[in-house]
């Protein structure tokens, strides 16, 4: 097994942190607002936990879980009062560091000339509170197909390099979650600033907070919090190995990059195809899809031009279009791009999978479409000894 | 690493007809210009107002000093750059791509195998092995096209037979054509093919550049030895867009040019 | 091939509007670009639009509903429901060099082609006090159904930036920024969270043409399928999660005949219904 699908639920962070309560929470988004933060966290709204501008804690999402399945998200209330123990909601962090429509750039016809602007407003300082751990993984995924080549994405580069992350572990995986098989929680691993675990008990409702870089640190000095001690961060640490153990869902044990490649010809593809809606939402809420396509609008004058971004999905049948048609019609075709990448070829282009195991596709799919069961059916078929056929000369 | 810039405006310094359908145009910077393009590197052009398309240099230095594309009209972005006459201006970004490995043609004789437009890419490769024929073995030229009258560069076709062996073939006839007739692989036949010392280099129709491939293949060439050039739609020629898949590559980055030996297998998996 | 794109604009273009069987409502999102009407009339002159100008030529009835054109551009709305608009819809192409259909009537036979599915003759009689007033062709049918068609704008109504994408593309001499994808592209960007999944309500968003901007399911409600179907929608897991969404055999037949009815992609619909029927999901 590669290091990138391995277990991840010791907390990386050794120092032994502090802990506060609920007000250590208010102060926290008050201090984040005052340093010029726009706070970004989770908010129960529209029957969801979505991520919304935060202007005090209060907003947080307090008591609400989630209860998830194969296209199915229901808000729950929660007895305990616990804000962060529900699992992936309808948006990602690419909501906000890769925008789903951007403009890029401004062309203006001058007596002839083309005239050629960027568009360089300086992006707002973002600071998420509440990454959670499989979220962070995505964040740097994105980081290395949108920053990490020859080529650096000048608006995600801005927005991202200003950007505050604040991690909470999961302690509350839902039926849909895979993260420990794509090694990516439920225990933060590095790239924040700060880390927190919520825990709830008889000794009250509280969070074990440790900084994971200098400017986590000092936003740590503010707030009113105390050493904590070992009773808390053991119960913490027990949470999230516990959560470990409560994954809704698995991958098949098997390489999936080397399944993917060798079951290109599967049958199950037909299968899928069969109920797919081919409608995209998969990709739009997956954390890590980054497809873009490009609208250049003019306006009635026609004198003046813009370069629009905004998010694409290999669903759409214009994704592949060349002058003769499509590349993939079929629907079997694009769902298959879509999950081979994912699973796959994503190690070829960028070094790691595309998955990160939120298991958002499961849950935000109409028709509830499971990769997780999707891949587990590739990986019969290679064990039912029906060899793959030679590919078809097209 | 760069930053993705905005295109650079560049002036239409020349243009002219190719064929009916297909003008090539040559552009030279109205300021800042961008780093030298390698044979088979290519550009993103923008037409004002209507859109960006990957063109692969034709030439890389026309008699005005600029990059010289070819065009041919096929959609609104294409058909605007058709319609380009000289002073008019576009936006141009690049190099982009991989280029043909010209170091692992060195010593070896040149097969160039094009397929319509496809010669576009692969002109700068036989400007350079006339340019510098010391460093290289035999140049051969094979071109097919629709019918005579979509033979691209047809005069400077002409200026390359001497130093280069041309042979030219159609699908369709017209009156007067003296060449050959059928498909480009057909003219493999003509040639006194070194397998061992032979690098090809194939641009045209993807259905053309499997077939050539297998015919050159069977002639005993290695796969490593055959490159091909490859299309798929592209928006951003930075890697950041996601739409010019081919399984593991990402064409505008680990493309457009491809040795055979990584693409063969994937090439015949239909709707990758 | 050169593509049909048009010429270069280079001159000041005419526009014609012209109405066939319809509910002027498409026309009128015309006349709502109130922001950019002014600048619209700079760069095209409307030669043909009866909603807003008087009727040209001296045969005022016969030029009213003919005009002479030629026109570069025609926005046709409606569909053709009469054996005069079948020979009128032929005069429109002839003097358009290119025809734009605008709304669910022109392009797919609008609401009025829930005739097809019937008997005329029983409508005109349970509607109408003196049928035999009444001349109408046994269809509605739409206009590329008569004559080539260079775009389609879908949407009941057409959506008002959407018409002013089509006429700015075409003076620039572009593709219009149209995507066939689903309405969910457009709930997924503008950030609305699925009503389906969260709430279980339906809808037929993953399935039916973007355009509108997703306004339906932005306010909860299920989106109704107003801009006709996507490109390859696969029916037969729609209509299944509409089962599982709770509708009826008959709910899913009526959800899908109303602006687009006629539209060919949806014709399986009344068989995957009655199937679904037959077979519940366990």
């Amino acid at each position: 097994m590669s290091a990138d699908t391995r277990v991840n639920a010791v907390p990386a962070t050794a120092s032994e942190g502090l802990v506060m309560g609920k007000d250590g929470m208010a102060a926290l988004v008050d201090v984040l607002v005052r340093r010029g933060f726009t706070v970004i966290g989770p908010t129960a709204r529209d029957g969801a936990i979505v991520l919304a501008e935060l202007r005090s804690a209060d907003e947080l999402p307090y008591g609400w879980g989630v209860e998830l399945e194969a296209g199915r998200y229901r808000l729950r209330e929660r007895s305990d009062g616990a804000a962060f123990a529900n699992a992936a909601g309808p948006q990602s962090w690419k909501s906000f560091l890769h925008p789903s429509r951007v403009r890029e750039w401004s062309a203006d016809r001058v007596e002839g000339e083309l005239v050629l602007t960027p568009d360089r407003d300086a992006p707002p300082r973002y600071a998420f509170l509440g990454v959670r751990p499989c979220d962070l993984r995505a964040i740097a995924v994105q980081d290395r197909v949108l920053t990490g080549g020859a080529y650096r994405d000048p608006g995600y580069t801005g927005r991202r390099s200003g950007a505050l992350l604040i991690v909470v572990e999961c302690t509350e995986p839902g039926a849909t979650c895979f993260c420990v098989s794509m090694g990516t929680g439920p225990a933060a691993g590095p790239g924040h600033d700060l880390v927190m675990t919520e825990v709830v008990d008889a000794d009250g409702h509280r969070f074990w907070i440790r900084s994971g870089s200098e400017e986590g640190a000092e936003i740590l000095a503010e707030l009113p919090a105390r050493p904590a001690g070992p009773e808390t961060r053991e119960k913490a640490r027990a949470d999230v190995t516990a959560a470990a153990d409560r994954m809704g869902r698995t991958m098949p044990e098997a390489d999936l990059r080397e399944l993917m490649a060798g079951t290109l010809d599967a049958p199950r593809w037909d299968d899928v195809a069969g109920r797919c809606l081919t409608c995209g939402n998969c990709t739009m809420v997956c954390p890590t899809c980054f497809c873009t396509t490009t609208e250049d609008v003019t306006d009635l004058t026609g004198d003046h031009a813009e370069r629009w971004r905004l998010w694409d999905s290999c669903f759409d049948l214009d994704f592949s279009q060349l002058h003769g048609g499509p590349v993939r019609a079929s629907a079997r075709s694009r769902y298959r791009q879509w999950m081979t990448h994912k699973l796959g070829t994503w190690y070829d282009q960028f070094g790691s999978s595309g998955c990160v195991g939120c298991g958002r596709c499961i849950v935000w799919c109409p028709v509830g479409i499971d990769i997780t069961e999707e891949a587990a059916a590739l990986h019969d078929w290679t064990r039912s000894g029906v060899t793959a056929a030679e590919p078809e000369e097209g | 690493m760069t930053t993705v810039p905005p295109p650079l405006p560049y002036r239409v310094a020349d243009a002219w007809d190719e064929t009916a359908d297909t003008r090539s145009i040559e552009l030279v910077p109205a300021g800042e210009a961008l780093a030298p393009f390698s044979p088979g590197q290519f550009a993103m052009i923008y037409a004002f107002g209507i859109g960006e398309v990957p063109v692969s240099a034709s030439a890389l230095r026309g008699r005005h000093g600029g990059l010289v594309h070819t065009v041919r009209a096929v959609g609104a972005v294409s058909t605007a750059l058709y319609r380009l006459r000289p002073g008019d201006s576009v936006g141009l970004g690049g190099p982009y791509g991989t280029g043909w490995d010209l170091e692992a043609a060195a010593g070896h004789d040149v097969l160039v195998v094009a397929g319509g437009i496809g010669l576009a890419p692969l002109r700068p490769v036989v400007h350079t092995v006339l340019d510098r024929p010391a460093e290289y073995g035999r140049l051969a030229v094979l071109v097919g096209a629709r019918t005579p009258a979509d033979l691209v560069y047809q005069d400077e076709i002409e200026s390359w037979r001497g130093p280069a062996r041309v042979e030219a073939t159609v699908d369709r006839p017209g009156p007067g054509w003296q060449g050959a007739v059928g498909v480009v692989t057909t003219l493999l036949d003509r040639l006194d093919l070194r397998p061992e010392g032979t690098c090809a280099l194939l641009c045209g129709p993807e259905v053309m550049m499997r077939h050539t491939a297998r015919d050159l293949l069977a002639r005993g060439l290695v796969p490593h030895r055959i490159q091909v050039s490859l299309e798929r739609n592209m928006h951003c020629a930075t890697g950041h867009c996601g739409h010019c898949q081919l399984g593991p590559l990402l064409l505008c980055r680990d493309g457009p040019v491809v040795g055979y030996d990584r693409v063969a297998d994937l090439l015949l998996v239909r709707e990758l | 091939m050169v593509t049909d794109l048009g010429p270069v604009i280079r001159t000041r273009p005419t526009l014609a509007v012209w109405k066939f069987a319809s509910c002027d409502g498409c026309q009128l999102t015309l006349l709502d670009c109130e922001d950019e009407l002014l600048g619209l009339t700079g760069r095209v002159r409307i030669d043909h639009f009866l909603e807003m100008t008087p009727a040209e030529g001296a045969d005022r009835d016969r030029a009213r509903l003919a005009g002479r054109g030629p026109y570069d551009l025609s926005l046709v709305e409606g569909s053709i429901t009469t054996a005069e608009d079948a020979e009128r819809i032929q005069h429109v192409r002839r003097v358009s060099r290119r025809l734009v259909t605008i709304g669910a009537c022109a392009t797919a036979g609008g609401i009025q082609a829930l005739r097809n599915f019937a008997d005329v003759d029983d409508f005109l009689t349970a509607v109408y006090a003196q049928p035999e007033y009444i001349a109408t062709l046994e269809t509605s049918t739409p206009i590329s159904a008569h004559v080539p068609v260079d775009f389609e704008l879908r949407g009941c109504p057409i959506d008002r930036r959407q018409l002013l994408e089509v006429v700015t593309a075409y003076l620039a001499g572009r593709k219009p920024q149209i995507s066939d994808h689903s309405v969910c592209f457009e709930c997924k960007r503008r950030g609305t969270t699925c009503i389906t999944v969260a709430h279980g309500t339906p809808c037929l968003g993953p399935v039916t043409h973007a355009g509108c901007g997703a306004v339906c399911p932005a306010y909860g409600r299920g989106c109704y399928g107003c801009f006709g179907p996507s490109s390859k929608p696969n029916l037969r897991s729609m209509v299944a999660q509409l089962r599982r969404d709770g509708m009826s055999e008959r709910d899913i037949q009526r959800v899908f005949r109303t602006f687009n009815a006629a539209s060919p992609e949806y014709a399986p619909v009344p068989d995957l219904a009655a199937e679904e029927q037959q077979s519940p999901p366990a």
